[in-house]
């Protein structure tokens, strides 16, 4: 049989493990969305996705190259207006409110659905400054020591603080690969979202600097709703308590990780988990 | 045979062995077995023609002035030439009469004692442009020789082709670096013989500007030559006036034309605004002198200012200032849209608004080049001689009205050159102490920027 073969794997013990962090009591969804459709220009890239993102749970995107796994995150912040070509239909609601409503104030939203990149893009500024930006430019911090506590409790809660508290008025660019993506981690943090959304925030990033992050997102599960895109399935195993799984502008498959990876019930995800395809 | 022709006897020369040779090349290919060569025949023709024609030209190059020098020496030598004077213009005048009667270049003499000469000369030229061909062709041979006994299957002919193709860029490059150079040093050379008659300190730091052209030469007053106001008026027209124009307008229109132009605007905007840079600075001089001075002028009366300049320092500088927007615009543009989109998208996603994050991420980040294209365009500026020339003053004023009249280095430098001095009359060697002045700030601002401008490169690759 083809499911215990994939039972027995390592991928699914990591997937069982995550199981037992599982048992929570589900609330409302932080994020809903329903029929969500995004075109480029008259290419459609996403096609219908219904899907529900939790606080308590991290979920993870998965599927093949191009199958719109970055186009359905970025639709969640509306980081697609940034397209000119970009559209999106269908309703996506934060707490219950549409965001894409005529009323929805954009900047708002990104305050509250924070973002990380595949790349780590710091500002070519301070280490400092860097956190400081959201929490200055939202008038988080009413006075200069206030500033200074958001910066140390946002680089303290990405596990940076210890490297770079001698050197906060250091360039963010100086520092390494993996210190750069917990500093955009931390700078993202440093608007208190409620969701924060990582598109594949570890492929750039070596398997130390990988763990790190992934012990971060753990530790940080439950405070803020996180997304995560990856291309990694041992990485969604091991972080994620849900899964949607995207192929061809389409969700197949979405639920609990442990499902996804032990029982899925759509063919292309057993093929595409089982490396069978992608 | 004139070099014209002798030129194109080269050229054929060089066409002939390049035909021969790549036949032979051919031949090389067909007899080997598998149709190869170390190189194709095309490059074993190139090689061979320019053996032929570049040792040739060289020759030519040498030969001229030598066959000049021997054609003088045999007209001398003749009897006819003892009567000539010694020295002096009349020496040279004759010869060269005579000499241009020989080459066919006027019918006949005015001196009679050129009439005498006219055969020497006929003479030698015969004489020595046989020499000059028979040479020529050897030359030639002897190039084609060494070409074609080094033809074979297995020669690198396209390496030395290559080699040759690059001397040749290297040569073009060496030749603007030279130019540079050779500026400098007459620049130099006239600065120091200026002053050895004006000291540097009074030059540098007096403020009564009043070179007079007639004064003794030999003894200069040095308290004339102050070139301060000379200073300041170039450093307020443009470096200040100037750019209180262009680098807002310059900021701002390459910001609203990176961030928020839509792109058909953009495709409109941008080549308009680059317009601008071309339109030729004479006709910017125009405008500042016949439109903005009295504009400026009538403004003036009108808001109580009691006899106001018509060659105000605020016209040139305006109308400089928009002349310079483009190289603002251009280097801001170019900065601006060199900052990384993972940059401008990180700081949206934060919740930045597009406002907040030109000013905060993408100005800061595009600093460095902005402020070299700034810097560019402040040595542009106060280099610039038409719109100055046209609408400043020739009075040297230190003063920090706008109004009043000042004038620049350039502009000075024109007077001095176009006046009446002679050429070692330090009133018109001042000109070349301007120059060199001005030739070293612009060079160290431009050195400077350079410097910013690869800095900023480094830190996004
Ligand atoms: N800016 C854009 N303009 C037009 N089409 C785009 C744009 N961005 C993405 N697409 C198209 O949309 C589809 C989905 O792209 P998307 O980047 O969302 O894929 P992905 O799942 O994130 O892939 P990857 O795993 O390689 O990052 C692709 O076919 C892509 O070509
Ligand atoms: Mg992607």
């Amino acid at each position: 049989m083809v499911m215990s073969e994939t039972a027995d794997s390592p991928l699914a013990n990591q997937a069982q493990k995550s199981l037992e962090s599982e048992n929570i009591e589900t609330g409302e969804p932080k994020m809903r969305a329903r029929d969500v459709d995004v075109y480029y220009g008259s290419k459609q890239a996403i096609d219908g996705v219904n899907i529900d993102v939790y606080t308590e749970f991290v979920t993870a995107f998965i599927g093949p190259s191009g199958c719109g796994k970055s186009t359905f995150l970025r639709a969640l912040n509306r980081m697609n207006d940034t397209i000119p070509s970009a559209r999106v239909t269908g309703t996506i609601e934060l707490d219950g409110d549409d965001i894409y409503a005529s009323g929805m104030d954009v900047v708002q939203l990104r305050a509250r659905v924070g973002m990380v990149f595949q790349k780590p893009n710091p500002f070519p500024k301070s280490i400092y400054d860097n956190i400081a930006y959201g929490p200055k430019i939202h008038g988080l911090a009413e006075s200069k020591s206030d500033l200074d506590e958001v910066v140390e409790k946002s680089l303290r809660r990405a596990g940076l603080w210890e490297e770079v508290k001698d050197r906060l008025t250091d360039s963010g660019t100086a520092l390494s690969g993996g210190q750069q993506q917990r500093l955009c981690i931390a700078r993202a943090i440093a608007v208190d979202p409620e969701v924060i959304l990582m598109d594949e925030p570890c492929s750039a990033l070596d398997p130390i600097a990988t763990a790190k992050i992934e012990e971060l997102i753990d530790e940080l599960r439950g405070r803020y709703g996180i997304v995560i895109v990856t291309h990694s399935m041992q990485q969604a195993a091991r972080v994620s308590q849900r899964t949607a799984f995207f192929h061809l502008g389409n969700l197949v498959e979405y639920g609990h990780t442990s499902d996804i990876f032990t029982n899925p019930v759509e063919k292309r995800t057993q093929d595409y988990i089982t490396g069978r395809y992608g | 045979m004139s070099a014209s022709t002798l030129i194109l006897l080269v050229l054929g020369l060089g066409l002939a062995g390049w035909l021969v040779a790549r036949s032979r090349a051919a031949m090389f290919r067909n007899a080997s077995e598998n149709r190869r060569i170390a190189s194709l025949p095309v490059y074993h023709a190139w090689y061979a023609a320019l053996w032929i024609v570049v040792p040739t030209l060289l020759f030519a190059l040498i030969w001229a002035p030598i066959s000049e020098q021997l054609i003088i020496q045999h007209v001398l030598a003749s009897p006819a030439a003892a009567d000539l004077p010694a020295f002096g213009m009349q020496r040279e005048t004759l010869l060269s009469e005579a000499r241009n009667v020989a080459t066919g270049a006027t019918s006949g003499v005015f001196n009679q004692e050129a009439a005498a000469l006219v055969e020497p000369f006929e003479e030698a030229l015969f004489r020595y442009r046989i020499v000059g061909f028979i040479v020529t062709l050897l030359v030639a041979a002897a190039g084609a020789a060494y070409a074609f006994l080094r033809l074979k299957p297995d020669f690198r002919a396209r390496t030395q082709v290559e080699r040759a193709v690059l001397s040749t860029l290297l040569l073009a490059s060496l030749v603007a670096i030279l130019t540079t150079l050779g500026i400098l040093v007459s620049l130099v050379f006239e600065t120091v013989r200026f002053f050895g008659m004006v000291s540097p300190i009074d030059f540098l730091f007096g403020t009564n500007w009043s070179p007079d052209p007639m004064s003794s030469a030999s003894n200069p007053d040095g308290s004339r030559y102050g070139a301060i106001p000379l200073f300041w008026g170039t450093l307020f027209i443009g470096a200040i006036i100037a750019m209180i124009v262009a680098i807002p307008l310059g900021m701002m229109s390459a910001i609203y034309l990176n961030q928020y132009a839509p792109p058909r605007v953009r495709t409109w905007v941008k080549p308009a605004l680059e317009i601008l840079a071309g339109v030729p600075t004479v006709v910017y001089g125009y405008f500042a002198a016949l439109t903005i001075a009295p504009a400026i002028r009538d403004m003036a009366l009108s808001l109580g200012v009691s006899n106001p300049s018509s060659e105000s320092a605020l016209a040139a500088g305006l109308v400089m200032g928009v002349m310079i927007i483009p190289f603002v615009s251009s280097m801001a543009d170019d900065s601006i849209a060199a900052v990384p989109q993972a940059m401008k998208d990180g700081s949206l996603a934060m919740g930045a608004t597009q406002n907040e994050t030109i000013k905060r991420v993408l100005v800061p980040a595009a600093l460095p080049g902005i402020v070299a294209g700034i810097m560019l365009a402040i040595s542009r500026a106060i280099g610039e001689t038409m719109i100055v020339v046209m609408a400043a003053s020739f009075a040297a004023n230190l003063s920090a009205n706008p109004l009043e009249a000042m004038t620049t280095v350039t502009v000075q430098i024109v007077a001095l050159l176009t006046g009446e001095g002679s050429f070692d009359h330090p009133a018109t060697l001042a000109a070349f102490a301007l120059g060199f002045v001005l030739f070293m700030v612009t060079l160290v601002l431009n050195i400077i920027a350079l410097r910013v401008v690869k800095r900023f490169r480094e830190a996004y690759e």
